[in-house]
């Protein structure tokens, strides 16, 4: 499980890294003949690559669009048809093909919960340990903190410490701010677990032999000490990915994360707040499909152990 | 009993007094002020002069200081977006929160419970495997992503009415009608929130009560005579509350978070999108309010469960750790 759950999260990166080189187009291009087109059916064509049929304006008040039979497009991937965009999932109100932006968007959540789980993880291994490892007020007042932060809904700390921070910021300082929330409201998750498995082991043997041959609590802490828990730590950051993941999203739609040219999946959903649009341009909620996916794999990977530890 | 009940009580206590404290500094140290925020074109004059006129001027020590005396009176100052007094405000939304919550806390015990209780004590079938499968799948649908697909769902087929808690001129409706549309508002955010809810709490009784099925005593009880279904209702669901309840204090938190995405997608006028209307506009004593109320109900929900824990599992009454 442990082994499963770390490959998950290697092909997760791998993802996040990759997945704008399958992008057809630019995230920002819009294409603005096309505002709301549909999604295009592929099509094989004899031994050629796969081609479909360029849409054709058939209403604009409704934005209503029908593909012209008689002429082909190659997809995108193969060559270049500059004049007649080829969108897979449909575009989105500005034009935008929501496939690209789709890939994109997966490089922003998905890099925003690895860096966030990252740290997470850390800080609180570190903090988990040490109050651990020392025991006494240390110990007390760490996990006092812990189970403060632990208590209070995660969303709405998100939301405030999003909210009070200055509201318009170029993307890259978005990127690092709501990391670190992240980080403030994750490390509890995980500082529980490890001062919990380290009180356990820091009697055992292998830690006295480690002490008396001189070692310094904090060779103990990291050489002997946080590996016993890798285990869990492991357990934990894919719990934690889903989390940031949708608490990304959840703040993007609500207009508290990346400021609008950037893809991110929660920046494509803020567009799908109106109703009376979705209901009938349904392809805008892909990232939705997106997110359903990546929270269904870890649940499958975590299945048995989900149920006691959901966070958010 | 009394001595841990106190201290859980102490414990709802500070939690109001630090959240509403905290986030009424944090929106204090914010860049900008409602000034600024909701009124654009004042000029700097104009500004000053309703700033002044607002309180705003005085030291943040002074202007906490009066909060909190006012706090001490249940006064929670005037909200400066809505020209009105915050506690009654505060009181209409947070009653249509918890509404919200309340059902949805409802439809996911009556629905998680006794499906965790059929699909633990089946070991196989077809009906357990379904059931499992469903709450898997259920878990990874948060609010969320389940209340877009509802709305989705809800505007397409026109079944039921997407966005708010009344239609409107609700208002004006008699008491009986405006019950009937309030239930036809109801279902979508509810269930939002409620299916990741729902599908949690049939895993861990479905856990809790596999492994309270293995017991001897329940073994025991068979031997007796006791039918299948009566030994497991009287001897091995009592035993599986506990990691269910336990699950219940999590949750509150859960719901909370939840109950604010579901609020903003379908427009439910509760807490949530008020304390986020308060952040946008830096309503200072709004932002506070709506956090110690928050706060309070969290308080409350992690108490209750604390006191349901202590009647189901007498090793946290008499506070000796399992």
């Amino acid at each position: 499980m442990t082994r499963r759950a770390g490959l998950f999260v290697l092909a997760l990166t791998a993802l996040a890294l990759s997945s704008p080189l399958f992008a057809p187009y630019e995230s920002g291009r819009a294409f603005r003949d096309y505002l709301h087109a549909p999604p295009m059916r592929p099509h094989l064509s004899g031994l050629g690559p796969p081609v479909a049929h360029p849409l054709v304006l058939a209403d604009r008040l409704e934005q209503r669009y029908e593909p012209d039979p008689v002429r082909t497009v190659p997809l995108p991937w193969f060559a270049a048809a500059e004049d007649d965009p080829v969108f897979l999932l449909g575009s989105d109100s500005f034009g935008r093909d929501v496939l690209s932006r789709l890939l994109y968007g997966a490089r922003t959540s998905i890099s925003l919960a690895l860096v966030a789980t990252l740290g997470a993880v850390l800080i609180g291994a570190l903090a988990g340990a040490w109050a651990g490892y020392r025991g006494g007020w240390i110990d007390e007042s760490v996990m006092r903190v812990a189970d403060f932060v632990l208590v209070l809904p995660v969303i709405y700390v998100v939301v405030v410490l999003r909210a009070v921070l200055p509201l318009v910021l170029p993307a890259s300082t978005v990127f690092l701010l709501v990391s670190w929330i992240f980080v403030g409201v994750g490390w509890p998750f995980v500082a529980k677990g490890v001062r919990a498995i380290v009180a356990a082991e820091r009697d055992r043997e292998y830690v006295l032999a480690a002490r008396s041959l001189g070692a310094g609590p904090a060779r103990i802490v990291i050489h002997h000490l946080i590996p016993a828990c890798a285990g869990y730590l492991v357990v934990q950051a894919t719990l934690l990915l889903p989390a940031f993941i949708l608490a990304e999203a959840t703040l993007s739609y609500v207009g508290l994360g990346f400021p609008d040219p950037v893809a991110s999946w929660g920046t494509m959903l803020a567009e799908t707040a109106n109703i009376g649009s979705v209901a009938r341009f349904p392809w805008t909620l892909a990232p939705a499909g997106a997110i359903f996916v990546v929270v269904l794999c870890t649940n499958l990977l975590t299945s048995e152990r989900s149920s006691k530890m959901t966070i958010d | 009993m009394g001595r841990y009940l106190l201290r859980r009580l102490g414990f709802a206590l500070l939690l109001v007094f630090i959240v509403s404290s905290a986030s009424l500094l944090l929106t204090h140290l914010a860049p900008g002020d409602i000034t600024t925020e909701t009124a654009i074109v004042l000029d700097p004059e104009a500004r000053a002069r309703l700033r002044a006129e607002l309180g705003l001027d005085r030291p943040l020590l002074v202007q906490y200081a009066s909060w909190l005396g006012g706090l001490a009176r249940l006064d929670f100052g005037r909200s400066l977006l809505y020209s009105r007094p915050v506690s009654s405000l505060l009181g209409e939304r947070a009653l249509n929160t918890a509404v919200l919550a309340t059902a949805a806390l409802l439809l996911a015990t009556l629905v998680g419970v006794p499906l965790g209780i059929y699909s633990g004590s089946r070991a196989r079938g077809i009906g357990p495997a379904v059931v499992r499968i469903v709450s898997v799948v259920g878990l990874s649908v948060p609010p969320l992503i389940g209340s877009l697909a509802l709305v989705f769902f809800a505007a397409r087929t026109g079944w039921l009415p997407v966005g708010g808690m009344t239609s409107a001129g609700g208002v004006e409706l008699a008491w009986g009608q405006w019950l009937a549309d309030l239930g036809r508002h109801l279902p979508i955010p509810v269930m939002a929130l409620a299916l990741p809810l729902a599908a949690s709490l049939e895993r861990l009784q479905s856990q809790a009560i596999a492994s309270a099925q293995r017991e001897p005593f329940v073994a025991a009880s068979r031997a007796r005579g006791l039918g299948r279904v009566a030994a497991l209702l009287r001897h091995a669901w009592p035993v599986s509350l506990r990691p269910v309840l336990g699950l219940y204090g999590v949750m509150i938190g859960s719901l909370f978070s939840g109950s604010f995405v579901v609020e903003v997608v379908t427009s439910w006028p509760g807490l949530g999108r008020l304390m986020y209307e308060a952040l946008r506009a830096r309503d200072l004593y709004l932002v506070a309010g709506c956090a110690a109320s928050g706060a309070f109900f969290l308080a409350a929900g992690t108490w209750i469960a604390d006191i349901l824990l202590a009647i189901a599992d007498p090793r946290v009454r008499t506070g000796q750790r399992s």
